[in-house]
């Protein structure tokens, strides 16, 4: 799912999008470009009805000057708010200075061009809408300009633009506030010229983030910041076995905290809970905690990490259904046992556990609602909050709250959270009620990574490398029980389980994939860069385990290993060999270097890590990394991600880096049983090195991810000797 | 309910709360003042960093009815602070924040490491910015914001 990127710079205007334009009501220039949905989308569907499109804006030149450009994504850190008005503005050529960007609402025209919903997810906010944005952008400059030419009397070939003027012959000028009402008033160009490359202003540049301040001064409003007259809050006792039922409830101490308005049960997407509706979130909360909960948990499994970690293991012995069979199938036999290795690994499942914990506030109006929450699906959220309250998704207003993190967990394909809010803004009709997870139900509330096994035999020819590989991965699929299943679910096989390893760049001749999906009573999610996070250790540490074995340098091995169209990683490769020189190759006494990469979400990235070892825990002091993500739209971004996204990643290191369960229930009640890394568990310096290259940009935000983990256990395997199959790394 | 006289960012303020109710929820939900925030209420994750009596201080385990006299200074007073600004200005240039949540306690927490120590070193950073989580993982960026803030200060 790639944006190809036209060479010629001429746009043509696609089949199945058309422009709307409309003078604002506030005065200026708004456009928008309506897309339908794409074909996938579209399957058994011959005759799509025409759409009725909602009056919603991507840009608005107002009269003062300032230019409005919606985001038609959630912004959690990830950068879009900033980058993607980068793209639209410079083929505009806006003044970068004037721009303002919003959150979209959920809206039709906001939905992801490729995948048909609105979504972040899959590294595919730039990807899929820099030549959207584009667009969007050349369009609006060409109507601006159009009005400029009318007024003057001249071609629009003699005009040119920049930073929100349009420049006519004999020095007329006019800037864009003042065009604004009379561009509205022109027809929308079908084919506009975009930029040679070599033109642009913004895209390319390091670009400070334009929400930096009001998230340094206190003054910008996440989504649990959100106050509303007469608002409530609401938080929900769930269920200590998933799918639990409420048997009995007594509630009258709960009841008698002053301030509580409502303690009321309420069906979950698994089983029941009970919900405690107050003035102040913590009354809501002392009154929780008095709740007297019987729970019916007998017609429920009880998942335990220690059984599930056996069943995986002995499943992993037999092959599940094919991945990919690649070569010949019995060339392990023919490879004497001296030659064959056979190994297990085991990861546990992860919480995404972002820093604003989880939440959504609604008003149900009876005919109509209004919902406000950081979500990263806004498509499928406003479906389910318009399901619950029995109205059709047009008459739910549902507004994009900036979110304090997410890494996937903002988009939960059954909506969870926002059922919840429906379910109780249903009960207390006319009232905003804001639904509050504490992190403990965040910890304790599923959606998590799935545990995994991975068992692999390699078998290694006469050169060292690889020459036959069988893999088998045992985890819940992520993927069977959402909408996408039909799309990424082949021949019993959840690509996003096994994504890494039978996408594998790395040129094994006979190699044999396959994955077991044991259906287990926890929900599970993607979290950032899914199935990367198990396969990218798994393969990178054999890799490198190879290589040793084999006394081959490790950045040799994997050059030599590399199919030669893996053009990303062969380049990432060799930027980040020489940008690590300096410092690899005269580490200090106690430390060792570790080197991984990988390649997803359409970006290749290798990494070089200095580690330590200090009280037991490994001591990151240095990351170099190098990346090829295509055109980088913003270094400084990308940078920025790659720069956290690798601490990020070590929360799989983590000693505390589990969610387990016993008999249900899971073990971790919050960040002091489930511990992300801070400052102290964090490499101390990152530095980020980009490949230039022209192709259209591919994915930045989870890419960091996978790296990380294997690189730093490569490194603890030469100080110590170990190799490090089981996850988290509770001894080093 | 209790009523309680507190001193907020200079301004005296008068709530009346039950005694137990943590002073994060004090601020954000009896004085609307949100920039302070809830990240996991048993003090370790720092997202909720206030200055009590020049104290970096957890206020989601603080009960209002323990703050006494002590004054209250959050983020929203960071601006008027000579460091407080030094700290946001170099959190701004040096494009700190991402998703931005836990950054008000790491700006809080970092200032009171820059009045104790003006010029700290990186294991003076590892230990005043240990107790604050960042889920994004900005502390690269943290640690080079505060060097600088230390060096426009000086």
């Amino acid at each position: 799912m790639r944006v190809a990127l036209k060479t010629d710079n001429d746009l043509h205007l696609n089949r199945r999008s058309f422009l709307r334009v409309s003078a604002a009501a506030a005065g200026g220039l708004l456009v928008s470009l309506y897309l339908d949905l794409p074909a996938a989308a579209q399957e058994g569907n011959q005759a799509p009805p025409p759409k009725v499109y909602p009056p919603d804006a991507f840009v608005h030149v107002r009269p003062d000057g300032k230019i409005v450009i919606q985001v038609n994504r959630l912004e959690f850190g990830q950068g879009v708010h900033t980058s993607l008005p980068m793209i639209l503005a410079d083929e505009m050529d806006a003044d970068w200075s004037q721009v303002i960007a919003e959150l979209a609402p959920a809206a039709d025209v906001y939905k992801d061009p490729v995948f048909g919903f609105q979504v972040v997810g899959g590294s595919g906010s730039i990807a899929h809408s820099f030549q959207q944005y584009r667009e969007l952008g050349a369009r609006t400059r060409a109507m601006l300009v159009a009005a400029a030419a009318d007024q003057w009397k001249v071609g629009p070939d003699q005009c040119r633009t920049e930073a929100s003027v349009v420049h006519g012959p004999g020095g007329k000028s006019a800037k864009y506030a003042e065009l604004a009402e009379d561009a509205a008033k022109q027809p929308v160009p079908a084919r506009v010229q975009l930029k040679d490359p070599s033109q642009f202003r913004l895209v390319g540049k390091r670009v400070r983030r334009l929400d930096s301040r009001p998230k340094c001064d206190g003054s910008l409003k996440f989504g649990l910041d959100l106050d509303l007259p007469g608002m409530k809050t609401a938080v929900v006792a769930h269920p200590p076995v998933f799918g639990g039922r409420v048997k009995s409830l007594d509630d009258k101490a709960a009841r008698s905290v002053e301030g509580v308005r409502e303690v009321f049960e309420i069906p979950l997407v698994k089983g029941t809970g009970v919900a405690v509706v107050a003035d102040k979130f913590w009354t809501a909360k002392q009154a929780r905690d008095r709740l007297k909960i019987e729970w019916d948990l007998s017609s429920v499994e009880h998942a335990d990490s220690g059984q599930l970690s056996a069943k995986y293991k002995e499943l992993a012995r037999t092959p599940g259904n094919v991945a990919v069979n690649r070569g010949d199938q019995n060339a392990m036999d023919a490879i004497a046992a001296a030659n064959r290795m056979v190994v297990e690994y085991e990861f546990p499942y992860l919480a995404h556990v972002p820093m604003e914990p989880l939440n959504t506030t609604i008003r149900f109006d009876g005919d109509r609602a209004e919902a406000w929450a950081g979500s990263q699906f806004q498509t499928f959220d406003q479906m389910a909050i318009a399901e619950v309250l029995g109205l059709k998704a047009e008459q739910v207003t549902f507004h994009t709250e900036m979110a304090g993190g997410g890494f996937g967990r903002r988009a939960v394909a059954d909506s969870h959270v926002q059922r919840e809010a429906a379910m109780i803004a249903k009960r207390l009709r006319g009232t905003p009620v804001k639904l509050v997870w504490t992190r403990e139900d965040d910890v304790q509330g599923g959606y998590y990574r799935p545990m995994h096994v991975h068992r692999v035999e390699i078998g290694i020819g006469q050169d060292g490398m690889p020459a036959a590989w069988r893999h088998v991965i045992v985890g819940q699929s992520i993927i069977m029980s959402t909408p996408f299943a039909a799309m990424l679910v082949k021949n019993g096989v959840d690509e996003s389980a096994v994504e890494g390893t039978a996408d594998t760049h790395y040129n094994i001749p006979n190699f044999h994939v396959s994955a077991h999906h044991p259906t287990v009573n926890v929900p599970v999610l993607w979290w950032r860069s899914v199935g990367h996070t198990h396969n990218a250790f798994v393969m990178e540490t054999l890799i490198d385990e190879l290589a040793t074995r084999a006394k081959a340098d490790p950045i040799v091995y994997r050059r030599k290993l590399l199919k030669a169209d893996a053009g990303k990683l062969h380049r990432a490769l060799d930027l980040m060999d020489e940008k690590s020189a300096p410092w690899r190759t005269k580490l200090p006494k106690g430390h060792a270097l570790g080197i991984s990469c990988h390649q997803s979400f359409g970006t290749g990235v290798a990494c070089a890590v200095d580690v330590s070892v200090e009280d037991k825990r490994p001591k990151i002091h240095r990351v170099t990394i190098a990346l090829d993500p295509g055109i980088a739209v913003n270094p400084l971004t990308i940078e920025s991600q790659f720069q956290a996204g690798v601490a990020f990643g070590v929360t799989q290191l983590m000693a505390k880096g589990a969610i387990t369960l016993k008999d249900g229930r899971v073990e971790q009640r919050n960040f002091d049983g489930f511990t992300p890394p801070y400052i102290i568990d964090a490499p101390v310096a990152v530095d980020v090195h980009i490949v230039p290259n022209s192709e259209a940009p591919s994915g930045c935000g989870e890419p960091p991810v996978p790296v990380i983990s294997p690189a730093v256990v490569n490194a603890l395997a030469k100080l110590t000797g170990k190799r490090y199959r089981s996850l988290p790394l509770t001894a080093v | 309910m209790e009523t309680y006289k507190l001193t907020v960012n200079g301004q005296p303020r008068e709530v009346t709360v039950d005694p137990g109710t943590p002073l994060l929820w004090v601020l954000r939900e009896e004085l609307k003042m949100t920039g302070t925030k809830y990240g996991c209420g048993i003090a370790a994750c720092g997202a909720c960093t206030v200055h009590l009596g020049g104290v970096a201080t957890r206020s989601c385990v603080v009960p209002v009815s323990l703050v006494g006299s002590r004054p209250v200074l959050t983020i929203e007073a960071m601006a008027e602070d000579p460091v407080g600004r030094a700290v946001q200005d170099a959190w701004v240039s040096h494009d700190v924040v991402q998703c931005g949540y836990c950054q008000s306690g790491q700006i809080m927490s970092a200032v009171v490491l820059l009045k104790s120590t003006p010029k700290p070193t990186d294991v003076n950073i590892e230990e005043s910015m240990g107790g604050n989580l960042c889920r994004c993982g900005t502390y690269v960026r943290i640690r080079e914001a505060i060097k600088a803030a230390s060096q426009q200060l000086k």
